[in-house]
């Protein structure tokens, strides 16, 4: 490639066909960005997706793309990848999608560690289908199939994705630009399964569910910004930290100024500090909550073919099987 | 049974617990007779359970083969020769022979516990049970420990070696080289010495058996004429053998890789276990985390270009469903093999039925057209293979290919193909032309109907594909009503025009009108085909089952009487029915067991006696 593309040769000539104001418009910006900036090429790139608003997606995005069924996109993405390993596959998922009719695909994916970059867009109902509650709603939410609010206890994407043996785990909001751009970055260099949690305002069925963090006047105040080998601030002029209190074994949220040398250091590779992060209430973890870099599953496939799946031979010197006789 | 008999074919029966290793002798068996020159078919017939509690009737593991001058096709009615080796296996086989069949007993096996386990209030070597059978007890067990003393086994690791034990008196029946199966063995145990030399220690004290005990027993020499068979290069081969091959085949004609994506299921398991070991064909297998996984990977393999392959048993193609669905949508190929087992729901896994044809060729949602093949026999299924991936890649289409549990593990002999004869499989070319990608992509060949496989990684052709209607022409989503008439009929016309390809429907045998014909399809070909041989009857097999072939209607109209035997409810019944204006007789079983000659024997003589 001579020149280098711009945001805009990410675009395709299709209409967007989103709701005015949903935060998928932010989104599909950032990604086509981060496409750009990482110099991605659209020949080499794929976007896989399932069903739902979410998985609109990719008739958005000028690279390949497949809108599948839903809940299976992880699934197909996977064989894509095992045909083409060198190819740059996307999965874009909503949490219905995800983690509820394609939970069991979620799973394998992570514990398998395939190469895909895997975007849940949250926002914490089944947008497609007019709102109902979705496994990410919490208990109480009330929509068209739980007009009394709903019962179930709600599925942490992160804690699932640890539970999964994920590699690789991040977080970002729609609209904010810079952080989704270094999660953006971070997930598509990663080698293995990455998946990013967005929180993803539907601004028709489920508006503001998560204004008591993402709303810009207080966001230094609710928002954990991560980095890794930095310590965890947050706050105005950073004025507060992150400790570990040793007595109830869980995070707390401490004054800077007097205890800084409590201030934990973001260490991506350590799970359980990672678990911890992702149940924080307030502030919410952002950025790169989990990193631990494992052999990627198509190296390993390709491993056990050390033709990497060339044929090397014809079937004429496996067709006569143990033993073969002739008839004259 | 005299001694030193020249027959014609003969039909034996193992059986015994499901840890005994029958199907292990049975297998033996079938090289060392394929070496021989004589023709077979075998039926290994094993129980659900993997090792089902000692001694019990539903415990009991069985392999049947039919051996001869040939032609042989089926797996024969009624056993001349039983072996048991326990009184389970004498009780659950017993009912199949005719009288005056050579009934070989392992002696030691007749204790009081066995016999109450297997149900026998009294021991049927002396209530007169086997009166009418000759009967030759020889005390295998003990025999057997004897031999294999000397290598200091335990008395379970001895006992281990009774199969072959008894494989070496079955040689010596028939006359057999003990090179071939001694070789198989050292080969086999190549790393456990000692267990390697108690079991050929054991075939060879069997063999000897046999000649020995000539002088005493009933046991008789057979001789066996040679197969009259085509000049060739031949071997044996299962269903599952040979689709495994014909896929890796169906690659290498197409020059791409092929994935293979699958998830565990009886009996559908064995051709992904052959598969694996096929890497060097450029054959790819992905073990998914379920049949849905399996298909959707499968899909997305062949969107980026390799053969997308999957298979299961009806169970696990139901799943499938919605996923057959999205890969008519985005015509995509691939080649999705049920290998059908008795239903419904989880039925009898390990046995065989072909009740999946309804699902095959109508059951999704929506109109949406697959075209449906299926393999008569074990050795067919090699080039069934190849015909479905030709499909698929010709018109940018899922293709279904049916077989079932019984040719999955029944083996036959197979002459090896040259598949340097074998046409190359094609696929449609990208358009060389100013078009966007996107109508690039959806560019149709005006005969099949199928588009350009235009897969990721190809240098600016980006466009998107998926699940929703699009547009007959650029591509786009669209929900126009008369483009949804239209791609609904470009749909139906593309596997319609699949019939242009595939030829007229041939007549196996027999005059191309008269009374009756014999309509079969998939498995049943071997007993239809012995049966109408016998009663001069025409017999038709079908192997497209959608579309049917062109001519097939007009065919059928030159009888007055078709008869479709079917292992189900009456399935190709209906089909023919609804396709074509005809009325068939059906005649349906459904045992879980292959038709026996003489039921279909039976049937076509009572349909021509009733129209005489
Ligand atoms: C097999 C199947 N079941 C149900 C549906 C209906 N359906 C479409 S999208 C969806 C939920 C989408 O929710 P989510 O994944 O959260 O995506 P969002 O629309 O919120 O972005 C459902 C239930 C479907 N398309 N296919
Ligand atoms: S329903 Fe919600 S998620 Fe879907 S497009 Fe509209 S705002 Fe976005
Ligand atoms: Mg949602």
């Amino acid at each position: 490639m001579t020149d280098k593309l711009t945001a805009k040769d990410f675009a395709t000539s299709q209409e967007v066909r989103w709701c005015p104001g949903c935060g998928d418009y932010a989104i599909l910006k950032s990604v086509q960005k981060a496409l750009a900036e990482n110099g991605a090429d659209p020949s080499n790139t794929a976007f896989v997706s399932g069903i739902g608003c979410a998985a609109r997606f990719p008739y958005y995005v000028n690279t390949y793309g497949f809108h599948t069924i839903h809940g299976r996109a992880p699934a197909i993405a996977t064989g894509l990848k095992l045909a083409k390993p060198d190819l740059d596959v996307w999965v874009v998922t909503g949490d219905g999608d995800s983690m509820s009719i394609g939970g069991n695909h979620m799973m394998h994916a992570l514990r398998r560690n395939v190469g895909l970059k895997i975007l849940l867009f949250n926002n914490e109902i089944y947008g497609l289908t007019k709102g109902q509650f979705s496994p990410t709603s919490r208990i109480g939410t009330k929509s068209p199939s739980s007009p009394k609010g709903s019962v179930d206890t709600p599925v942490s994407p992160g804690q699932f994705a640890m539970g999964c043996g994920a590699r690789f785990f991040a977080r970002g909001v729609d609209t904010d630009k810079v952080g989704m751009s270094d999660v953006l970055h971070q997930a598509h260099a990663f080698i293995g399964t990455s998946l990013v949690e967005i929180f993803q305002n539907c601004i028709v069925y489920n508006e503001d569910v998560f204004a008591n963090f993402t709303e810009r006047r207080n966001a230094a105040n609710t928002q954990l910004h991560l980095k890794h080998g930095e310590p965890m601030l947050f706050g105005e002029d950073n004025g507060s930290g992150i400790s570990f209190n040793q007595d109830t074994w869980s995070l707390e949220v401490v004054d800077a100024s007097t205890s800084a040398d409590e201030v934990l250091v973001h260490d991506e590779g350590n799970a359980i500090v990672a678990r911890m992060l992702i149940d924080l209430h307030l502030p919410v973890a952002l950025g790169v909550i989990y990193r631990q870099p494992a052999v990627s599953y198509e190296d390993s496939f390709y491993g056990h073919h050390p033709s990497r799946m060339e044929r090397k031979k014809s079937v004429r010197d496996f067709i006569k099987g143990p033993s073969s006789w002739t008839v004259k | 049974m005299n001694k030193n008999n020249d027959v014609e074919s003969i039909v034996i029966r193992l059986a015994g617990d499901s840890g005994d290793g029958i199907q292990l002798m049975g297998s033996q068996f079938a090289v060392s007779t394929a070496l021989a020159g004589a023709d077979f078919a075998t039926f290994p017939d094993y129980p659900a359970e993997i090792r089902a509690p000692i001694g019990t009737t539903f415990g009991v593991s069985a392999y049947q083969i039919n051996l001869g001058g040939g032609p042989i096709t089926t797996p024969g009615d009624a056993p001349e020769v039983l072996v048991a080796f326990n009184p389970a296996a004498l009780k659950v086989s017993l009912p199949m022979l005719d009288k005056g069949a050579l009934v070989v007993i392992n002696n030691d096996t007749f204790t009081d516990r066995n016999l109450a386990k297997a149900g026998y209030d009294s021991d049927p070597r002396e209530d007169g049970t086997l009166n009418d059978y000759q009967v030759v007890a020889a005390d295998i067990s003990h025999l057997n420990l004897e031999t294999v003393k000397e290598f200091g086994l335990s008395k379970s690791e001895g006992g281990r070696c009774k199969n072959f034990y008894a494989l070496g008196m079955l040689l010596w029946m028939f006359g057999r080289e003990l090179g071939p199966v001694e070789e198989w063995i050292k080969r086999r145990l190549a790393r456990s010495p000692i267990m390697r030399d108690a079991n050929v220690k054991a075939l060879h004290a069997g063999h000897a058996f046999g000649e020995t005990a000539e002088l005493s027993a009933n046991l008789a020499q057979i001789n066996l004429p040679m197969a009259e068979m085509e000049p060739g290069e031949y071997r044996s081969i299962t269903g599952a053998e040979a689709l495994a091959l014909g896929i890796a085949a169906a690659g290498e004609l197409a020059d791409r890789q092929v994935m293979f994506c699958s998830y565990p299921i009886t009996p559908a398991s064995p051709l992904l276990h052959r598969l694996a070991h096929l890497a060097e064909l450029g054959v790819g297998t992905f073990q998914a985390e379920d049949e849905i996984a399996s298909i959707c990977a499968a899909i997305g393999a062949s969107y980026g270009g390799m053969i997308g392959v999957t298979s299961s048993s009806g169970p696990g193609i139901a799943l499938k469903t919605e996923a057959m669905g999205l890969a008519v949508s985005a015509e995509l190929p691939l080649v999705i093999v049920n290998w059908q087992r008795g239903g419904p729901s989880t039925g009898l896994p390990t046995k065989t039925e072909q009740s999946d044809l309804y699902q095959a060729v109508y059951g999704r949602n929506a109109d949406t057209p697959i075209p449906v093949l299926s393999a008569s026999t074990s050795g067919e299924c090699f080039d069934m293979a190849s015909e479905a991936t030709r499909i698929a890649l010709r018109h940018m289409t899922p293709v279904i290919l049916l077989a079932d549990g019984y040719l999955s593990n029944a083996a036959e002999p197979w002459r090896i193909p040259d598949i340097s004869h074998y046409d190359p499989i094609i696929t449609n070319p990208v358009p060389d032309n100013d078009d966007s990608a996107q109508r690039k992509a959806f560019t149709r060949d005006p005969k099949t109907h199928g588009r350009a496989w235009v897969t990721p990684g190809m240098p600016g052709l980006m466009h998107r594909i998926g699940g929703l209607e699009k547009d007959i022409e650029s591509g786009h989503i669209s929900y126009d009503p008369a483009n949804h008439q239209r791609m609904t009929d470009l749909r139906t016309a593309k596997v319609d025009a699949v019939a242009d390809f595939i030829g007229e429907q041939a007549i196996e045998h027999g005059p191309d009108s008269g009374d009756l014909v014999v309509v079969g399809w998939g498995s049943t070909y071997g007993p239809i085909y012995q049966a109408t041989r016998k009663t001069d009857t025409s017999f038709i097999h079908l192997r497209h089952l959608n579309p049917l072939p062109r001519n097939l209607g007009k065919l059928l109209a030159r009888f007055d009487k078709v008869l479709v035997p079917e292992m189900n409810d009456g399935q190709l019944t209906t089909l023919l029915r609804a396709s074509l204006s005809v009325e068939p007789v059906p005649f349906n079983k459904v045992t879980g067991q292959p038709f026996l000659i003489r039921e279909l024997v039976d049937k076509i003589e009572s349909l021509r006696g009733a129209s005489s």
